[in-house]
């Protein structure tokens, strides 16, 4: 008995652990779903195109979130904290900076949402005729300003590691950084400046960021004499400035 | 994002995206710190997980919500600037539907529901995961209609930007130390997966419809206004609570 037991039970538990992410995923969906849809109904009045594909679309994006959370919990927080435990325990700095400039410049690289982006940027810039209207200027700048993204995430990373380990307080970082900001502001070419100043808030993406954060929080938990709510936050705060200041760098530099 | 809802595109998309950070992981684990994975079964599992749900998610927006969500940046503001002459008041819907738009997307944003989980468990429940995501979702709502304001009337970024930063640095000396780094760190967070492409398509529709906008130099920058509010108004969350539990402490 007890052997059939054991997996009904374990079933059950699972069973009952999705439903309730399920039904987390649907709340959490609900905002945006009913915004759009009364919008679409009550304002502008029109009826919904291809009712079928939405609501698969739905069904899709609530399945999704709730896979995505679960995973998340299952694998990624773990193996983060784990690696940011055993970094703090073994005393290795040099092989933990490394690994903080390639998680935070590895993972930006790859980013779908930065690579449509630079691209859309690329072209716009090549319309207002800074750069040539060639596909292959077109491509290197915007392979040029991804680069620059990516390296600017992991010394972001590098830093703030640093700063946790250090126990070196937050707001002085971001508030120099936002003064670099605005000082780059002054010179850079005014048609990168948007294009850089939103890039700083794309980088961050859904897997980088859970991933840096139990980093953080990991490695401030490990550490005597940090707080893992004071110290383990910020990484994605810095992750979030230093584009902007590398990307006016770079419009500097190239026009 | 230009994510056709090819399913074996999209698998391969997000998988570029997500093992690149597990081979990085398991490199660091198995070959810098020569130590074994903790339940290794579980942990590839739980990551095979992340790369279905973000491919469902990301399938699933593509083919419901930014379609609809661009159509209507653009019938939205199409209607305005048809009528009337182009006063700011007249945008009113605009603003109204950038608000709405700033706040569902921040509640539904995954790395938001992470973060705030994970807050939640390092202060030991002193801050609550819903709190949070609720402040920075009116923080991001506030900031979006602002800035869907500053594209209507051409006023320049970096103004905005300066005086949302001094805002930020008296804030900072205010407000509760612990709650700081995470209010920074929230403006980085909620820009992401939902929030960007349908808050990017707002601004580039809104900026090229409007008479004497230019989508290159005004249509960029809702997402900047979406990284700076949050923090703002998560430190006044913090401070509106420390004062209410010192008040409350006054009157026993």
């Amino acid at each position: 008995m007890q052997g059939i037991n054991m997996p009904m039970l374990m079933l059950r538990q699972a069973g009952s652990s999705l439903g309730k992410a399920l039904l987390g995923s649907c709340r959490d969906l609900a905002p945006i779903v009913i915004v759009i849809a009364a919008f679409q109904v009550m304002i502008l009045r029109q009826p919904f195109p291809e009712f079928f594909s939405i609501a698969t679309g739905l069904v899709l994006v609530v399945l999704g979130l709730t896979l995505f959370v679960v995973g998340l919990d299952m694998g990624l927080f773990p193996l983060g904290e784990a690696l940011a435990e055993e970094f703090a325990r073994k005393g290795s700095l040099l092989w933990l900076l490394v690994f903080s400039f390639l998680l935070g410049s590895g993972t930006t690289v790859a980013e779908p949402a930065l690579i449509a982006i630079t691209r859309e940027g690329a072209r716009a810039v090549s319309e207002a005729g800074l750069i040539p209207d060639t596909h292959e200027s077109i491509k290197a700048y915007a392979l040029g300003v991804r680069l620059t993204v990516a390296v600017s995430v992991g010394v972001a990373i590098v830093i703030g590691v640093l700063r946790i380990l250090r126990g070196w307080p937050l707001p002085y970082f971001i508030l120099s950084g936002y003064g670099l900001v605005m000082l780059m502001t002054l010179f850079a070419p005014k048609e990168i400046v948007g294009l850089a100043y939103d890039l700083g808030g794309v980088t961050t993406s859904t897997v980088t960021v859970p991933l840096v954060t139990a980093l953080g929080v990991g490695l401030a938990r490990t550490i005597r004499g940090r707080d893992p709510l004071m110290d383990g936050f910020g990484l994605i705060a810095l992750a979030s400035l230093t584009p902007m200041i590398f990307v006016m760098i770079f419009g500097l530099v190239v026009h | 994002m230009e994510i056709l809802f090819n399913p074996v595109k999209l698998l391969l998309a997000t998988a570029k995206d997500v093992v690149p950070v597990l081979a990085l992981l398991v490199f660091f684990q198995m070959v810098v710190l020569r130590q074994p994975l903790p339940r290794p079964g579980r942990i590839v599992f739980g990551f095979f997980l992340v790369l279905v749900g973000m491919a469902c998610f990301l399938g699933g927006l593509d083919l419901a919500l930014f379609p609809v969500g661009q159509s209507m940046a653009a019938m939205l503001t199409e209607n305005v600037a048809g009528g009337s002459a182009a006063s700011w008041t007249a945008y009113g819907w605009v603003y109204l539907f950038a608000f709405m738009v700033g706040f569902s997307t921040t509640i539904a944003e995954p790395s938001l529901i992470a973060v705030a989980n994970k807050a939640q468990e390092a202060s030991k429940r002193t801050v609550s995961a819903m709190g949070l995501r609720v402040a920075v979702a009116l923080g991001v709502a506030v900031g979006i209609s602002l800035g869907t304001f500053r594209i209507v009337t051409g006023t320049p970024l970096y103004i905005y930007i300066l005086v949302g930063y001094a805002m930020v640095a008296m804030q900072t000396v205010l407000a509760p130390k612990f709650i700081v780094p995470l209010a920074y760190d929230s403006g980085g967070v909620t820009t992401s997966t939902v929030t960007v492409p349908l808050v990017t398509a707002l601004g580039l529709g809104i900026a090229s419809s409007v008479p004497g906008r230019s989508p290159v130099l005004d249509g960029f920058g809702l997402i900047a206004f979406a990284s700076l509010f949050p923090i703002i108004s998560v430190l006044g969350y913090a401070q509106i609570a420390q004062l209410v539990a010192r008040r409350k402490g006054r009157m026993q």
